[in-house]
């Protein structure tokens, strides 16, 4: 087992380091001009001369690219040209909400997702089974901004059941952060009042975003469980009288479960990064927005500082997946 | 589970042949509601793409002419869809949009296959530094999720169809090498290539005869479902600004201009929504009625 | 003698895409308690279908009862609820696989599907599942009782951990647990080395001696079968062709396609005598000849062969043979 862990952490670093090249290469040697595109869009001659001085952006490429990785090893993600903020600080404020709205949405995902698939696989081909596969395709095919906005409309404007955008009521005081996450920092501090107003707030959201999460958690582990309860050993476990519950709930979930725990975590990074559409709809103060308005003013620092969070999310999502798979094969155990 | 259906193995052998594999897709792809569905989107959507500028209600509205008089018209005979904040047609946009948004789907599409199968594949077949190569690059490319990787190539490049497409392909084709390299990884250990290259025959042609042909049915799989994919994509760039600008008719951007007229002008967000959910859900579905005939494994029961 | 178990003009289809594959073609098969059976033929035969038609563990659709009954203490379980099946499955008739590695859970403990399946039998008994810790204790003792040394070690392992042979003994002791009284096993040796398959075979053979189990054993190989069994059956194209004891068979195969199966064992003893081939393969399923099924291969076959299906007729005490032109 320690081998295993060891050698999924390794590649773990390996994808780390593939990531600081991407990223690097994209900020670096992609652009035709990377110190104008540091300087922002409405940088003079001047000031762009002057970004490629500080940047060090006048070196050759080797030295940049070791300068680059010394200044992410120390949490350095450069300044924003339009705020004059710096990046990692502003990732810091605006991690939270977005870890906040992944965390309830990959919840929502998880649990109707996995109960539907296997609901779906043990009704195969009744209506039932109908029902959930066109509602899961259209998890996958709903474009998240266009069914954010309708939600808005509908549930927000015109039945008024819940806000329409936004993390709070702007009367709202927030809670003082301890975590940074709304919700729990609410319950910390006691306020029942704005953990539920903060709920309310993050239900739609939330809901779109765990939406297309959902629907491949029910597709994986719906074909997943078809194929596990005709395999030979739920033949035998049925031969040996091995009551139907146990069959489904134990002896074919645990093997669909592995290809569906494979699935969640790469919904993870999928979801962080559709953050920038939802976000951007329902006014959510948090990386997603963060990227996309910076991206638009040319601001190009924080683009690449996103990117470098949703990578490293997706990175430890895979590794915490690895090592599940781990914990519940024990083939790969003794591998 | 072979020794419980002997009769398959019976019969491949006796009733096997092009005509059977011909009608035994057409049933299976006729027997599901899903997939009858799903060929019709798509149909609709590539019949609409061909025909367009001859069919629309309004082809003036298609460059974007202003016609104030008629601005924010609710849905109505003369305008089905309603019309836009300078009076155009939505219908007439909609269904421009459908060519637009699936060529990026197609292009995107077949620029990430052509990128990606011929590497997978040459990673599958070969061994040592250059597979080693080969796959460590495509695992860069899929260390950050494709929506993030493909904005931040957009801020790097700028802005536009163009450079939206550009990244989306890029995001793309790492995709296509992992599926085409396990599948020639898989198929280099069977027995016939065994034989093949033990009688001889070189390595281009079994790369031609048997690894390609073999590879097809996830990927015909995998474009179909991708297209839909990539013009969801296309969509997703247009509405937050990077792709598409207006008053090209592109449905993502539509929206995010519709998006400053809600909640009153609500049609004007509605109709190119429905248009990008109806095309992707169509390729996705019939990507699944795909897989239904062309994988084996789920031939079963 | 009580007659335990009866399979009266069986006939199972599959229904497919390419039509109605006629697996199995009125089937009857008697078998009393504690009686040892062989069913011996091709692969493709239907013997497999046959066995898991006992515990109705074919996938239905598409597979589809036409016609008959299997009574099992007079009770006919082609009419029993899923339910009812549910209490014989395990408790009067068990079942051991081919192979050994696919039919256990690759991901549980061999205890935890042990203790499931005697838990199971509890409930299915009418009682209360037993604990664990008691369950643990039983599937011990079946170990055991199986041959297995140092059984607590060997449940707290997990399948892949464990070599083939153990894995069948395994399989074999889960099927002890609800004390049934016919065991079938599906070619309980044909995926093991070949050493390995005599140890199996020994102990089913010493099992079904000491607890008075029937047997049914399905193989391929006529010697795994003429070693464990009084009586075989011999199938072919999902028809009984001959039903005789074992050694009466092996001295003198009355049915063609007998004749052709045993001239085609290789014997040890004998290496100058080379085994025959049969020409010919095992027909389609979906389009079957008319008549005798096997009249395409037959060196007999003659006009009536080709018409009319030859009806099973005892020749001689013990002995039937469905062929028009055997004699006694």
């Amino acid at each position: 087992m320690l081998i295993y862990v060891i050698r999924r952490i390794g590649l773990a670093a390996l994808m780390l380091f593939g990531l600081v090249c991407i990223t690097f290469t994209i900020a670096n040697v992609a652009p035709s001009d990377p110190a104008a595109l540091a300087a922002g869009p409405d940088a003079s001659r001047s000031q762009i001369e002057q970004a490629r001085r500080d940047y060090g952006l006048d070196k050759p490429l080797p030295e940049q690219f070791l300068r680059y990785v010394s200044d992410l090893a120390q949490g350095r993600f450069g300044r924003s040209v339009a705020t004059g903020r710096d990046v990692g600080t502003d990732l810091a404020r605006y991690f939270p909400a977005t870890l906040e709205l992944c965390v309830l949405a990959m919840l929502t995902g998880v649990l109707v997702g996995l109960p539907l698939g296997m609901l779906s696989a043990l009704h195969k081909d009744g209506p039932i089974d109908h029902v959930t596969r066109i509602f899961a395709v259209s998890g996958i095919a709903l474009p998240p901004f266009w069914f954010g906005l309708l939600l808005q409309l509908l549930i927000a404007t015109w039945l008024g059941w819940l806000p329409t955008s936004g993390r709070l009521s702007v009367v709202t005081e927030p809670p003082d952060p301890i975590t940074g996450l709304l919700l729990l920092d609410a319950l910390l501090r006691g306020q029942g009042g704005i953990f539920v107003e903060g709920l309310t707030y993050m239900i739609l959201p939330a809901l779109v975003l765990s939406f297309p999460c959902l629907a491949s958690i029910l597709r994986v582990n719906r074909s997943e469980m078809v194929e596990a309860l005709r395999a030979d050993y739920v033949v035998s476990a049925r031969a040996h009288g091995v009551t139907p519950w146990r069959i489904v709930a134990v002896h074919a979930l645990k093997n669909a479960m592995l290809p569906t725990l494979a699935i969640i975590g790469l919904r993870w990074g999928w979801m962080m990064s559709s953050t920038v559409l939802v976000e951007t709809v329902f006014d959510w103060p948090g990386i997603g927005l963060y990227a996309v308005s910076s991206a638009i003013s040319g601001d190009f620092k924080p683009v690449m500082g996103v990117t470098m969070i949703v990578g490293v999310n997706f990175m430890i999502a895979n590794l915490l997946v690895d090592l599940l798979y781990g914990v519940l094969d024990p083939r790969l155990r003794s591998a | 589970m072979a020794d419980v259906l002997p009769v398959e193995a019976a019969s491949a052998g006796v009733s096997g042949g092009r005509g059977r594999k011909w009608r035994l897709a057409a049933w299976l792809l006729g027997r599901s509601f899903s997939s009858r569905l799903g060929l019709a989107l798509v149909v609709l959507v590539v019949g609409l793409a061909l025909a367009g500028p001859w069919i629309v209600p309004y082809p003036d509205d298609v460059a974007g002419a202003v016609n104030l008089a008629r601005k924010l018209q609710p849905p109505s005979a003369a305008h089905w869809f309603g019309t836009d904040e300078v009076g155009n047609d939505i219908l007439t946009r909609v269904i421009v949009g459908a060519r637009l948004s699936l060529l990026v789907g197609i292009g995107i599409m077949l620029a990430a296959a052509g990128i990606g199968v011929p590497l997978g594949i040459l990673a599958g077949m070969s061994s040592g530094r250059l597979r080693e190569t080969i796959m460590r690059l495509t695992d860069m490319f899929l260390s950050v999720p494709g929506l993030v990787l493909a904005i931040a190539i957009v801020a790097a490049l700028g802005p536009g169809i163009g450079n939206a497409m550009v990244a989306l392909v890029l995001v793309w084709w790492p995709g296509y090498v992992r599926l085409a390299e396990a599948k020639a990884l898989s198929i280099r250990e069977e027995p016939y290539i065994e034989a093949a290259r033990v009688a001889g025959a070189s390595r281009l042609r079994i790369l031609w005869r048997h690894v390609l042909p073999n590879s097809l049915s996830p990927l015909i799989v995998k474009m179909s479902m991708d297209i839909g994919q990539a013009i969801l994509a296309v969509a997703s760039l247009g509405f937050i600004g990077l792709g598409a600008k207006p008053p090209t008719p592109e449905w993502g951007a539509m929206i995010a201009i519709a998006r400053g007229y809600l909640p009153e002008w609500w049609w004007y967000a509605l109709f190119p929504g429905l248009a990008i959910y109806l095309s992707v859900l169509g390729f996705n579905l019939l990507g699944d009625g795909l897989r239904d005939i062309l994988d084996p494994r789920s031939h079963r029961g | 003698m009580t007659t335990l178990l009866e399979i009266a003009d069986y006939r199972l289809a599959f229904d497919t895409f390419d039509g109605t594959h006629h697996v199995l073609d009125g089937i009857d098969l008697r078998l009393d308690a504690g009686e040892t059976l062989g069913v011996v033929g091709e692969t493709g035969c239907g013997k497999s279908v046959l066995a898991r038609s006992l515990l109705q563990l074919n996938p239905s659709p598409p597979a589809r009862v036409v016609s008959g009954a299997i009574r099992f203490r007079g009770e006919d379980l082609l009419r029993l609820e899923e339910a009812a099946l549910r209490r014989l499955r395990g408790r009067a008739i068990a079942m051991v696989f081919q192979d050994p590695a696919s039919y256990l859970n690759p991901l549980l403990a061999v205890a935890t599907q042990m203790e499931d399946a005697i838990r199971g039998q509890d409930s299915a008994a009418g009682g209360r599942p037993r604990p664990r810790r008691a369950a643990r204790a039983l599937a011990a003792e079946l170990l055991s009782a199986v041959g297995l040394p140092e059984p607590q070690r060997l449940l707290a392992s997990h399948p892949h951990q464990l070599s083939g042979g153990m894995r069948q003994r395994v399989l074999i002791a889960m099927a002890l647990a609800g004390e049934p009284a016919l065991l079938v096993a599906d070619e309980p040796t044909t995926a093991l080395d070949v050493t390995v398959q005599a140890q199996v075979l020994a102990l089913i053979d010493g099992l079904v001696r000491a607890r008075g189990l029937a047997l049914m054993l399905i193989s391929h190989d006529l010697g795994v079968v003429s070693a464990s069994c009084a009586r075989v059956a011999v199938m072919y194209a999902g028809t009984v062709v001959e039903e005789a004891p074992t050694p009466e068979l092996i001295a003198r195969p009355l049915h063609p396609y007998a004749q052709g199966l045993i001239a085609a064992v290789p014997d040890l003893g004998r290496p100058e005598a080379k085994p025959r081939g049969m020409p010919g393969s095992i027909p389609s399923l979906l389009h079957p000849p008319s008549g005798c099924r096997f009249h395409p291969r037959c060196p007999l076959a003659s006009e009536r062969c080709r018409v009319e299906k030859p009806l099973r007729r005892t020749l001689l005490p013990g002995r039937s043979v469905a062929c028009h032109h055997a004699t006694p």
